[in-house]
């Protein structure tokens, strides 16, 4: 009598037990076989050890008999608000057709919980007393404090009331996470929680485990090790602290527990035997979901002859048919009624590891998830979430004839709580994440790091070390991966300033932009890399596809809003088509995408830097030409570049000699020196997330009187010579290097060296790729209007040169192409090419001064 | 024969024995595999193991010792298993132990039922691994593998001899010669060794050249008659042959990754109940929510029937450095230090002793195979001993693809040259080329969700395989966006030694190492290493008959040293000292300041790589500075041809 809760045993009579004497069950012990297994045992035999299983064989007849009477045992065994505390009977069909009390006077109906395997109840077992039943019922007192469910160490009274503690007290003012708005940090949390359940009327209570952990280590760990039963347990805690608060509410249903971020696994890899029936969570992504299967849990059965019903639940997948009706005894009799039974929704769905979790070479994992009730259809293909779930194994019976049994489980979860981890990533920065990834003695690594003095050109040089020198360029990409603070001026109007940085690299072919490139692409999380050759707008920007199998329009995103918040590497930039590039005049100044497409008009965030490589259009650089020139990019897209590096071939003894050991080197070093720089690499790339999770540096004041000193100082330099050698977008530039130094040291504030390093950078790539070849002059409209000042100054020099010629030569109304050409070119000193002609010509022509028809030259 | 006991006929036995003595600890898997680890040591041990990769499925015993050499082409999710499991009997309560490791099934006997609550019960995890044969393994390694495992053969011989090409006495007289024509004492020592070298070097004898044509025509020999199923068997490259094996694995299986070489040792398993079950479970789906979680398509691919796709419990698995089987397994790499291979160095030294003669033999034998090109039967060695050796944050190193242009066109001499090619390295595939093929084939693997699993594409392939690209077949043509793809794919994997394989909703990259040699008309519009171009000194009016005498005359015993060299000298150390790095840079230095324009850094890096697979082809693990000269040379001979041949077609480039 000592367990009379215990509800008919989910085996009965299947099998007796043998008499193996009790062992300690390991961490191996089969899945479904550590706890609540046993439950064919009887009244007399408890084992003072929740672990282990008793050793007596129970005949199945006596579990038969307790099966068909339990609620009269409750009522009379246990004192009164036992059915309500115990999670036993918390939930089950045979609870619900009788009306908990509670539920049934309030209103608010119970509902079974699929995820928990409802199937499987489990009974308590007394911890102290070896001796006969009534003896618990006798020392009531003690009660509370003796039982526990069986094969566990959980006691329902106690575990209930410190869930209760929990719920009423903890507060956590430090924690601050995104569904935590509204919430006043300083009153217990989770009551506010019920009292939002109070007014939406939605009865999930989703519990942070973190926050029970730091409130209990101990009702912690029962809830990883026996979610099956603890979290019916909280169940009934919060729904008696709702009820008594808020007596008159009616929800759908009863509120359920849904306990989320279980620290127990968080890699599908690291799934083993030792977690079955734990609670975990892992993440993932979604890569199939079935449709809805609507699972009997209960079947309800008439008899033809008398018409007398009975109900059966389900046990493991399927339903034991009365033969006999109990009223008439007619066997056989029992048929089905189909709408009169009860189901549940049911979806099965595939989780792959995420790309992230995998080790280098292998294949993904995949796990199975059933999602119950309302958590179908919550998650589509593609998504990625973190499911926290229990991890279920069943065996697979090879053959009901044959007895022997294939030895693999089929293991799969079932879910208790989804938290999609990238629903927000299109909307803003997903910092969260990030930041979690770090140890403390990462970040004490980091800070230690980022104190030294050379930290920058520490980092430089960890950059992609099998590409030599090119300090300068490894500087800017290290800027680059760094970023500038990001700026919100949208009150204002103008929206988000850019906080990406943009470099284009040009050079020869073989200068290892490709491979610089590739190594950025491998160095941070979200980097995506194309090649203009082959990439289309379409593919770097987003598309509408239809689904095959739904028949739905799908918006599928390309290159450039994948690597939002990343880099977004271009390599032959130059081989792009002039409808692809036109798509990154938005990306690199709005960092938005706007797609108006088969009905689909939308805004896409795309910011991510772009890093880009291009090689110069007569496969040499030619020295005497203007960077647009040689590469042959409209200006106005060169504009949007922060900084526009030239690789070089250098010529340079002492450049080549360093560069022959470098490379030799590399022909015989071994291994594990690679290692080494592999290390780097990870802290290089921890470094950075670091950096950009928790570093957004503001701008001080000398810093800002140094930024404005300096731009003021760049126009000077231009406007001696009647050019203009600064726009804003050149101070935004320097404003964002500047920032991105800060970030390098670590630094809230952005100080004056910052802004010298920015403009020596900037001036450093102005150096290489605005200078105007033939007067060897900085030239910033050389990148902005894509032609240097003095080369418009000639133009308009040749223009008047032939307008003189023409009207020297008199009044003649018409002139010979090739004659005038040749006449000009005898009265010039300068070599002049047909195309200088030809352009001084159309010159000419917009000042209606004469007309070009075929080969002849007319004046107007 | 002794030694063919029971531990290679029913090693579930031996296995059960000892688990019957150990019973109450768990050390008796340890114990297990250190029997059979015992047990493969000794003499010759793994030559009576059958290979699943010779003999046919439905030939070998169930539940008997096999060994299979493959490549993991995926992995599938680790399953949970009754490691150990209690069997009662319902009228007498009587309870045995069993265990489930190297099992499918939990097997009892007709009296009694799995007790699914026992306490005794353990559950433990394993892998399972789909494995194929090593894509494009050339007909000498399955023959002269096969050849090797005498007594199994000649045992079942009577059995196995009507389904397989192989006759008895042909076989017989091979095996014969080999004891009488003992013209390497060297190899002797190898055969001691265990993993067999002895017959392989010897074994052709006078019918190896008629062998070699029918081969050559006939492509794979020894297959397996049942293994043509309607059912995907999911092999990298089209044509491909062979059992598909589902390999589970019970330790170390993270070691492990994907496009591996494996040597496994395990137990057959293909219970027909494994199909049962299958069928069973898409029957009995409607009914059951628990087993409907897996597509049919799933089912399909992740339980196939056992007579097709036989299972293998894995006792012991190695990784493979190569599959040469001219050549120890394992070579002067950290293993030789723990393992019994000490006693291999004096092989490879006593080899490396007589390497110039077989350098200056093979070097012979590509010029003629070149149309008497020696230059470019230089850097075709080169090329064929080249490997990643490591990599630098995303550079490989090592890789030197040759792009050999200047091919005739009309002559199928890139076939000829293939067929040449195949016989000398152990893997090897030859992609034509054209417009079609571009669209239309699978190049990356991608990942099937419905059936869960990774569909292989053709750049799916193991370490060291050679990839013949033949470009002189190409017309113009549009490429489509898959076409597009593959093409992007080719010279990804060209440049940066990866694949990216496509996940659907991403990508993952794949590391490779797979030689590239490129042969086409002008310069390739793949990225290569560097480019040869070939001069022929010779247009035989009939290439094909040219090219079959030329094997002809090459003997035996002399194409596996070629074979043995090639696959040895990948696999050595090398090292500059500072005194050549000085001159090297002395010299890069004077090079620049002539003429800048001329040498470049990339340059530099051919030089380099050039100079390391001169060295390492001479048997040199270190560069001298004449080394570094005759590399100087033979670029300054490659490009003064490329420049012969832009200013003799103009345009051209």
């Amino acid at each position: 009598m000592s367990s009379p809760a215990s509800t008919p045993s989910r085996r009965r009579g299947k099998r007796g037990r043998g008499s193996n004497p009790p062992t300690p069950q390991d961490a191996r012990s089969p899945p479904s076989q550590k706890r609540r297994t046993d439950d064919s045992t009887s009244t007399g035999d408890l084992q003072p050890m929740p672990t282990s299983p008793p050793a007596d064989v129970q005949s199945p007849g006596a579990a038969d008999a307790l099966f068909s009477s339990p609620p009269q045992f409750r009522h009379s065994a246990i004192p009164l608000d036992f059915d309500i505390s115990s999670p036993l009977t918390y939930g089950t069909p045979s609870s619900r057709v009788e009306g908990t009390p509670r539920s049934g006077v309030r209103g608010t109906p119970v509902r079974q919980r699929p995820d928990l395997g409802s199937v499987r109840k489990a009974r308590q077992v007394d911890l102290h007393s070896d001796g006969v039943a009534e003896d618990i019922v006798a020392t009531e007192q003690s009660l509370g404090q003796r039982l526990v469910i069986w094969g566990t160490d959980v006691n329902v009274a106690s575990c209930k009331e410190k869930f209760q503690r929990f719920l009423q007290r903890f507060i956590d003012p430090l924690d601050k996470e995104d569904e935590d708005i509204g919430l006043d940090l300083n009153e217990p949390r989770y009551m506010q929680r019920l009292h939002e359940i109070n007014m939406v009327g939605e009865p999930f209570l989703n519990v942070n485990c973190d926050h029970l952990r730091s409130f209990d280590e101990n009702l912690y760990r029962q809830l990883i090790c026996y979610p099956q039963e603890v979290i019916p347990t909280f169940d009934m805690a919060a729904n008696e602290i709702f009820f008594d608060r808020y007596p008159d509410s009616i929800l759908e249903h009863q509120i359920q527990v849904r306990p989320y971020n279980a620290l127990k696994t968080r890699n599908m890899r690291n799934l083993n035997p030792e977690d079955i029936d734990q609670l975990i969570t892992i993440s993932g992504m979604v890569i199939r979901s079935s449709q809805l299967i609507p699972e009997m849990q209960e079947a309800f059965f008439r008899c033809q002859v008398c018409a007398f019903t009975t109900r059966v639940e389900i046990d493991r997948g399927r339903i034991a048919e009365p033969s006999v009706c109990k009223n008439c005894n007619t066997t056989h009799s029992m048929a089905l009624i189909h709408n009169r039974s009860m189901f549940s929704d049911k979806q099965m769905i595939k989780l792959q590891e995420s790309p992230e979790d995998m080790p280098a070479g292998q294949t993904p994992h995949t796990v199975a998830l059933f999602a119950h009730n309302d958590l179908v259809d919550k998650v589509q293909p593609g998504d990625r979430v973190n499911v926290t779930g229990i991890y279920r194994a069943v065996p697979i019976r090879v053959n009901p004839r044959v007895s022997s049994v294939n030895s693999v489980y089929k293991t799969h979860i079932d879910v208790i709580h989804y938290r999609k981890t990238d629903s927000k990533r299109l909307h803003y920065v997903d910092e969260e994440t990030e930041q979690k990834r770090f140890t403390e003695e990462r970040v004490e690594l980091l800070k230690e790091l980022s104190k030294k003095a050379d930290i920058y050109e520490r980092l430089a040089l960890a950059l992609a070390p099998s590409i030599y020198e090119h300090e300068d360029i490894k500087k800017g990409i290290l800027l680059q991966l760094f970023g500038g603070s990001r700026k919100d001026f949208t009150h204002t109007g103008r929206g988000n300033f850019r906080a990406e940085i943009n470099i284009l690299l040009c050079g020869d072919p073989g200068t290892s932009k490709s491979q610089l490139l590739q190594y950025v692409y491998n160095l941070v999380p979200r980097g995506q890399y194309t090649s203009g050759k082959g990439s289309s707008a379409v593919g770097l920007t987003a598309y509408v596809m239809k689904d095959p199998e739904t028949r739905q329009l799908v918006l599928q995103t390309g290159a450039l809003v994948l690597s939002d918040n990343g880099i977004c590497c271009i390599d032959e930039f130059d081989k792009m088509n002039e409808s692809t590039r036109s798509v990154l005049h938005e990306v690199m100044e709005q960092q938005t995408l706007s797609i108006a497409k088969a009905g689909i008009i939308c805004q896409l965030n795309a910011r991510a830097s772009i890093l880009a490589a291009a090689n110069p259009i007569e496969s040499q650089w030619n020295p005497k030409k203007t960077t647009i020139e040689n590469i042959q990019l409209p200006h106005t897209l060169l504009s949007r570049f922060d900084l526009i590096f030239l690789m070089l071939d250098p010529r340079d003894e002492a450049y080549d000699r360093r560069l022959a050991r470098h490379l030799v080197s590399l022909y015989y070093q071994t291994e594990e020196k690679m290692e080494e720089e592999y290390m780097d690499m990870a802290v290089l790339r921890d470094y950075i997330a670091y950096a950009r999770g928790y570093v957004n540096p503001r701008l001080g004041e000398e810093a800002s009187q140094a930024l404005i000193e300096a731009y003021v100082d760049m126009r000077k330099i231009g406007s001696g010579k009647g050019m203009v050698s600064a726009y804003p977008r050149q101070l935004e530039s320097l404003i964002r290097l500047a920032e991105a130094h800060a970030k390098v040291r670590f630094s809230e504030k952005v100080e004056t060296v910052d802004v010298e390093e920015a403009k020596r950078l900037h001036r450093e790539a102005l150096k290489q790729s605005a200078t105007d070849p033939r007067t060897g002059i900085v030239d910033i409209s050389i990148l902005t209007t894509g032609m240097s000042a003095t080369a418009r100054k000639r133009k308009e020099e040749l223009a008047q040169a032939l307008r003189k010629l023409i009207q020297s030569k008199g009044k003649t109304p018409s002139l010979k192409y090739q004659q005038l050409l040749d006449d000009l070119r005898a009265q010039s000193d300068t070599a002049i090419t047909k195309e200088m002609f030809e352009e001084a010509l159309r010159a000419l022509a917009d000042e209606d001064f004469l007309t070009v028809t075929g080969k002849t030259v007319r004046l107007l | 024969m002794p030694c063919v006991g029971d531990w290679l006929n029913s090693p579930l036995g031996i296995v059960q024995g000892i688990f019957a003595q150990n019973v109450p600890n768990s050390d008796w898997e340890k114990k297990v595999t250190e029997y059979f680890k015992e047990k493969l040591k000794e003499n010759n041990a793994t030559n009576w193991v059958p290979s699943l990769n010779d003999v046919p499925v439905h030939y070998l015993k169930p539940n008997s010792l096999v060994k299979f050499r493959c490549m993991v082409q995926d992995m599938f999710d680790p399953e949970f298993y009754m490691g150990v499991y209690e069997t009662v009997d319902p009228n007498t309560n009587a309870r045995v132990l069993h265990f489930g490791k190297y099992r499918d099934v939990a097997e009892c006997g007709p009296q009694q039922e799995i007790d699914l609550n026992s306490s005794q019960t353990v559950t433990s995890e394993r892998q399972t691994f789909y494995c194929v044969p090593v894509p494009g393994e050339s007909a000498w390694v399955k023959e002269i593998s096969f050849l090797t495992e005498p007594a199994y053969v000649s045992a079942s011989q009577a059995r196995v001899s009507p389904s397989t090409s192989y006759t008895p006495s042909r076989h017989k007289r091979s095996y014969e010669e080999d004891e009488d024509m003992d013209l390497h004492p060297s190899k002797q020592k190898e055969q001691h060794m265990g993993k067999s070298c002895c017959c392989g070097s010897d074994i052709h004898g006078c019918v190896e050249p008629k062998r070699l044509e029918t081969e050559a025509s006939a492509g794979h020999h020894v297959i397996s008659p049942n293994c043509s199923p309607p059912l995907d068997l999911n092999f990298p490259l089209p044509g491909e042959k062979g059992p598909a094996c589902l390999v589970k694995v019970y330790e170390n299986w993270e070691s492990f990754k994907v496009n591996d070489v494996l040597e496994v040792f395990g137990v057959l398993s293909v219970d027909p109940v494994l199909s049962i079950v299958n069928s069973e479970e898409r029957d009995s789906s409607t009914l059951d929510p628990m087993e409907c979680m897996d597509t049919a398509e799933e089912q399909r691919v992740h339980s196939p029937p056992a007579s097709l796709v036989p299972r293998i419990h894995v006792i012991l698995a190695q990784k493979l450095q190569h599959i040469n089987p001219l050549l120890p397994a394992c070579l002067n790499e950290e293993e030789s230090k723990t393992c019994d291979c000490s006693a291999l160095l004096p092989v490879v030294s006593n080899f490396m002793s007589e390497l110039s003669p077989v350098r200056a033999e093979l070097l012979g034998f590509l010029t003629h195979a070149l149309l008497g090109d020696s230059l470019a039967a230089e850097y075709l060695i080169l090329h064929l001993i080249s490997t990643v050796y490591a990599r630098r944050d995303v550079l490989p190193l090592g890789k030197f693809t040759v792009n050999l242009s200047g091919c005739p066109r009309n002559s199928a001499f890139t076939e000829h040259l293939y067929r040449l090619i195949q016989q000398l390295v152990p893997a090897s595939y030859h992609l034509r080329m054209s417009i079609e093929s571009m669209n239309h084939s699978r190049f990356i693997p991608h990942k099937d969700y419905t059936a869960n699993r990774l569909v292989s594409g053709l750049l799916q392939l193991a370490s060291h395989t050679s990839l013949v690209i033949d470009e002189t077949q190409l017309e113009q043509g549009q490429l489509d966006t898959a076409g597009v793809h593959n093409v992007t794919a080719l010279g990804n994997l060209i440049t940066w030694q990866k694949v990216d394989y496509d996940f659907n909703y991403h990508r993952m990259e794949f590391p490779c190492n797979i030689n590239v040699l490129i042969t086409s008309e002008g310069r390739s519009l793949l990225p290569s290493d560097c480019q040869v171009h070939l001069q022929p000194q010779i247009i035989p009016p009939n290439m094909e008959e040219y090219m079959s005498s030329l094997l002809t005359a090459v003997l035996p015993s002399v194409l596996n040293k070629f074979r043995i060299y090639l696959s040895l000298l990948r696999l050595l150390d090398y090292s500059i000292s500072d005194e050549v790095t000085k001159a090297v840079e002395e010299d890069f230095v004077e090079m620049r300041k002539n003429n800048p324009e001329s040498v470049t850094a990339d340059d530099l890096h051919k030089m380099l790589l050039v100079a390391r697979f001169l060295s390492l082809s001479a048997g040199q693990t270190t560069l001298s500075r004449e080394r570094w000269l005759r590399a100087k040379q033979l670029e300054a001979l490659r490009k003064a041809r490329l420049q012969q041949q832009q200013s003799v077609n103009g345009n051209e480039l």
